[in-house]
């Protein structure tokens, strides 16, 4: 194959993604799990563990500048490149959402529960699963199982939906559950975000293969 | 990627480190003309170095005083030093014709001498250095160059056909592999891939990866791109007002081609002249 070199570094890179990808799915569970456990520790490790996923993106995007600088990349080998600069924005992002939920549950800290945590996990379970899905799609090139990740992001939006309603009802019927509901109310939106983000790195993941955006969000 | 050497004592003030070239203060001259000013670099073994520059900027002149070849010129000479594994190649007592069996070169145009066959091409180094021996061991030495310049498997049905027959790329690492035969330790490569086509020319930068391995590489080429594709370390020459070239920046690839710290070296690279 020509250009080894080249190639071999294309393929660390997406190895580099990958590993950031799992960073950030471990953050996403254990902040969930630091909510949910009310494990104020869990919760300043996540916190602790973003600056890690911070500089893997920056480091990623290091050598996506480097390729384009020494490479020249071309048509997919281009797309590919753009795709992941793109695309290491959204992990890191997510990676943020998980530390904002992380610093939720330091908030909470021992506060009387306002309900058992129910939504919430299953909310943070889909994400998880779907990032995952979201980069094996992206790994393997397949445009039709990226596109059904960003119709599984409408299970994200209505658990959100439910979520909001019935922290709503509690707040309505009892003013003193205000500051409580609220702030599950910012864990769901943040989960929410997080859908979002794992859906652009599938439109990403789709101009890979297809050459064109193919955008979703606003279709919905 | 951190395959990058240790450039960034591109003043050569360190002469136990890890290089296996450095040079100290070399200046080049052709009669009282000054072509090459006070280069100071320090090659890290195992490494591809890339020279850049504007034409006539002395990078050919450069790289034939790191094998000796600059002086064969009439009138041409040499100052400064240009150590080889800590020893000045231009030390008094040192043989020309030696540095050259550990500092090979390779010419912009293929040159295969014309009237030898493929395997005489490869092993013809050595005849010329007199290590010459058995015709089987010759065989030997000359499958293995060509497989090292991975060209074996294109010639090994006419190894008795002549040189030329080939084509241009095929010529081209003929040559690679006739540098290869006499173990150097250090290849020269000037503007190597400037007579071939583009699919030759990716076919000579993945050699010269595999090549990395076992040797190292210098290479002066006329085409950025390709100094940005094949080479951990980037030199950027310039002539200065006196026409003399000069050393403007000297580095990690992955810095030159992305973060440049001189201007002149951003305009090159940018397209701005040259
Ligand atoms: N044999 C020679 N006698 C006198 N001057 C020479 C000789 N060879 C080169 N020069 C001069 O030395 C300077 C550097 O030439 P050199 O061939 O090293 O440049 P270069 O950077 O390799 O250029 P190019 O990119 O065109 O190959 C030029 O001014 C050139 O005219
Ligand atoms: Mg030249």
């Amino acid at each position: 194959m020509p250009r080894t070199h080249f190639k071999h570094y294309l393929q660390s890179m997406q190895e580099e993604l990958l590993v950031l990808g799992s960073m950030v799915e471990k953050a996403l569970a254990r902040s969930m799990e630091a909510l949910v456990n009310r494990d104020i520790a869990l919760a300043e490790q996540v916190i602790a563990d973003d600056k890690l996923i911070d500089k893997k993106r920056y480091d990623i995007e290091e050598t996506c500048i480097e390729l384009i600088a020494t490479q020249q990349p071309l048509a997919r080998d281009l797309r590919l490149i753009v795709a992941v600069l793109s695309i290491v924005v959204d992990m890191e992002r997510i990676g943020d959402y998980a530390e904002g939920n992380a610093k939720i549950a330091i908030m909470i800290g021992d506060e009387p529960p306002l309900k058992p945590l129910v939504d919430l996990p299953r909310m943070s379970k889909k994400a998880g699963e779907m990032l995952r899905a979201a980069l094996d799609a992206f790994i393997r090139r397949d445009a039709d199982a990226a596109r059904q990740v960003v119709i599984e992001d409408d299970e994200i939006d209505n658990l959100y939906d439910q979520v909001f309603r019935e922290l709503l009802t509690y707040m309505a019927a009892d003013p003193a559950t205000i500051n409580r509901a609220t702030r599950l109310i910012w864990t769901a939106h943040n989960l929410e975000r997080a859908g979002d983000r794992i859906t652009n790195i599938c439109e990403r993941t789709i101009f890979v293969i297809v050459g064109r955006a193919e955008k979703y969000r606003g279709l919905k | 990627m951190d395959t990058c050497p240790q450039t960034e004592n591109a003043q050569g003030q360190n002469p136990n480190g890890n290089h296996i070239l450095i040079t100290k203060n070399l200046n080049a001259y052709y009669g009282s003309f000054l072509a090459v000013r006070d280069v100071n670099m320090a090659i890290a073994p195992n490494s591809i170095t890339a020279i850049i520059g504007p034409s006539g900027c002395g990078k050919s002149t450069l790289i034939r005083c790191f094998n000796r070849m600059h002086e064969v010129a009439h009138g041409a000479r040499v100052t400064g030093q240009l150590l080889l594994d800590g020893e000045d190649i231009y030390g008094t007592g040192i043989d020309p014709v030696s540095v050259r069996t550990r500092i090979g070169m390779v010419f912009q145009k293929p040159n295969p001498f014309p009237t030898m066959s493929v395997i005489d091409n490869v092993v013809a180094g050595l005849k010329l250095s007199r290590i010459w021996s058995r015709r089987r061991k010759m065989e030997e030495i000359a499958e293995r160059c060509l497989r090292q310049a991975a060209l074996w498997d294109e010639v090994k049905d006419k190894l008795k056909q002549s040189g030329t027959s080939l084509s241009g790329g095929q010529q081209q690492r003929l040559c690679i592999a006739r540098a290869l035969a006499v173990k150097p330790e250090v290849i020269l490569m000037d503007e190597p891939c400037s007579a071939l086509d583009p699919i030759a020319t990716l076919k000579i930068e993945d050699l010269m990866h595999t090549l990395a391995k076992d040797f190292t590489i210098v290479i002066v080429t006329h085409n950025m791109q390709q100094a940005g594709r094949v080479s951990d370390a980037t030199a950027f020459m310039m002539m200065g007002d006196d026409r003399a070239g000069q050393l403007v920046e000297y580095g990690a690839t992955k810095q030159i081609f992305t973060n440049p710290k001189d201007k002149r070296t951003e305009d090159y690279i940018s397209g701005l002249f040259g």
